[in-house]
């Protein structure tokens, strides 16, 4: 089953939550994670590990950079997760 | 007439660890001074590390010296003569002259008579990999005793430019006395390497290239430049804490412990939020007090578990007898992890 972008949007959130006590409502789509959010780059590595766990997807360390945005996660786990 | 047949060597049942000292220099670097060095500020290098403070080895704070001051202490809590020690391993990356191995001028200096000895490189994993060896050594019947020496002057390989790492390492030595025991001592050594990962942690250059190279790597126009440690933070900080939390726990189920059953853990002091991760990873108990040793002597590779061990022990947080998991982890990549009964 296809996952749907405010499912995972609402998991990570619950994960930047739980890692760096970001409240869950300020983690939106638009939302740089260390400009806007903080989340500095070793609780990205620790916000990372979690997302491959509860979305079943593989984020290698080579892409990590490139995911600057929420949203840049977002599609990532959508368009990599296992169906 | 029968065929000769070479008469085995036997070794003592089991091994522990029966003495553990450590050296620290004199010379202490707070992270006002490194801020001297790098833009960046106290409150950034704390939560990025939790290192307030680091020591730095001073002209006469040689490797030999450093090792030989810790080794002395070690000696001393085991309580016995520097001539029964059959074996000098000394663990370190940052002896910066390769031949002679460092460890014979330690094992001549210490007393040890015509003991063997001889340098590992293991990095931050050395101490470990020591451990492994010279328990091997004792149950093979090939030592008696067998000092261990992990120890670093890091801040000779340090590029005080490097905002990533000027802030990190620190200098030191640690050393531990493994003998014969009537019970085990040192769970099995769960220690491996993945060589795909060589260049998350290395030095910038080898020592020829940067002697014969104009513009070697990090140097600008006809500079020699100097080597020095570089690390990837965030690989290394992935592997360091999921992928060691594994091998950690690998080594608790190999020895038979359950993690409540800890009185330490000890893992090398690399950075704190490695150390808080791994306590996550392996769903540590509260109740197992963890060496923080990092916050005053920043990451002194070889040096971290035996120093971080002597403090534990002398500031009462663990007590002799007590169970401890260490696992030491760095540049190769290179692991080492298992459980060991405390001095």
């Amino acid at each position: 089953m296809a996952k749907d972008k405010d499912e995972v949007l609402a998991g990570l959130a619950e994960i930047v939550n739980e890692i760096a006590g970001i409240p869950a409502e300020d983690v939106e789509l638009d939302k740089s994670f260390t400009d806007d959010l903080d989340v500095d780059s070793l609780s990205m590595v620790e916000v990372v590990v979690a997302a491959e766990e509860r979305f079943d997807v593989k984020i290698p360390d080579d892409e990590v950079k490139n995911l600057k945005t929420v949203g840049d996660a977002v599609d990532y786990i959508l368009t990599n997760a296992a169906a | 007439m029968s065929k000769p047949q070479i008469r085995p060597a036997t070794g003592a049942q089991f091994s522990r660890i029966l003495g553990v000292g450590g050296y620290r220099p004199v010379r202490v670097i707070p992270n006002a001074e490194v801020l001297e060095w790098i833009d960046s500020s106290d409150e950034w290098i704390r939560t990025r590390s939790g290192i307030a403070e680091r020591r730095w080895a001073g002209p006469e704070e040689t490797v030999a010296e450093m090792s030989v001051q810790a080794a002395g202490k070690a000696i001393a809590q085991a309580g016995i003569a520097p001539d029964q020690i059959g074996g000098v391993i000394v663990a370190t990356v940052s002896h910066l002259k390769q031949t002679p191995a460092i460890a014979t001028e330690i094992a001549e200096r210490l007393g040890c008579g015509t003991a063997p000895a001889f340098d590992i490189s293991a990095a931050c994993a050395g101490f470990g990999y020591g451990l492994g060896l010279a328990d091997g050594m004792i149950r093979s019947g090939s030592a008696e005793y067998v000092l261990v020496i992990g120890v670093e002057r890091l801040s000779d390989l340090t590029d005080q430019s490097d905002r990533s790492t000027a802030f990190i390492f620190g200098d030191g030595a640690g050393a531990a006395i493994v003998g014969p025991s009537d019970t085990p001592g040192i769970g099995k050594v769960i220690w491996g390497s993945d060589g795909s990962q060589k260049d998350v942690i290395s030095q910038t250059q080898a020592w020829d290239t940067a002697f014969a190279k104009a513009d070697a790597v990090n140097g600008v126009g006809d500079e020699t430049k100097w080597p020095a440690l570089r690390m990837e933070g965030q690989s290394v900080f992935r592997w360091a804490v999921w992928e060691m939390a594994k091998v950690a726990q690998q080594a608790l189920d190999a020895a038979g412990i359950t993690a409540d059953q800890l009185g330490a853990f000890i893992p090398h002091q690399a950075n704190m939020r490695i150390t808080d991760a791994m306590i996550k990873a392996l769903k540590l108990p509260d109740s197992v007090p963890v060496a923080r040793d990092i916050s005053e002597t920043g990451n002194t590779s070889a040096a971290s578990i035996p120093l971080a061990m002597e403090r534990m022990l002398e500031s009462g947080e663990a007590r002799s007898g007590d169970l401890a998991l260490i696992i030491g982890f760095g540049a190769g990549l290179v692991y080492a992890a298992a459980v060991v009964t405390l001095p």
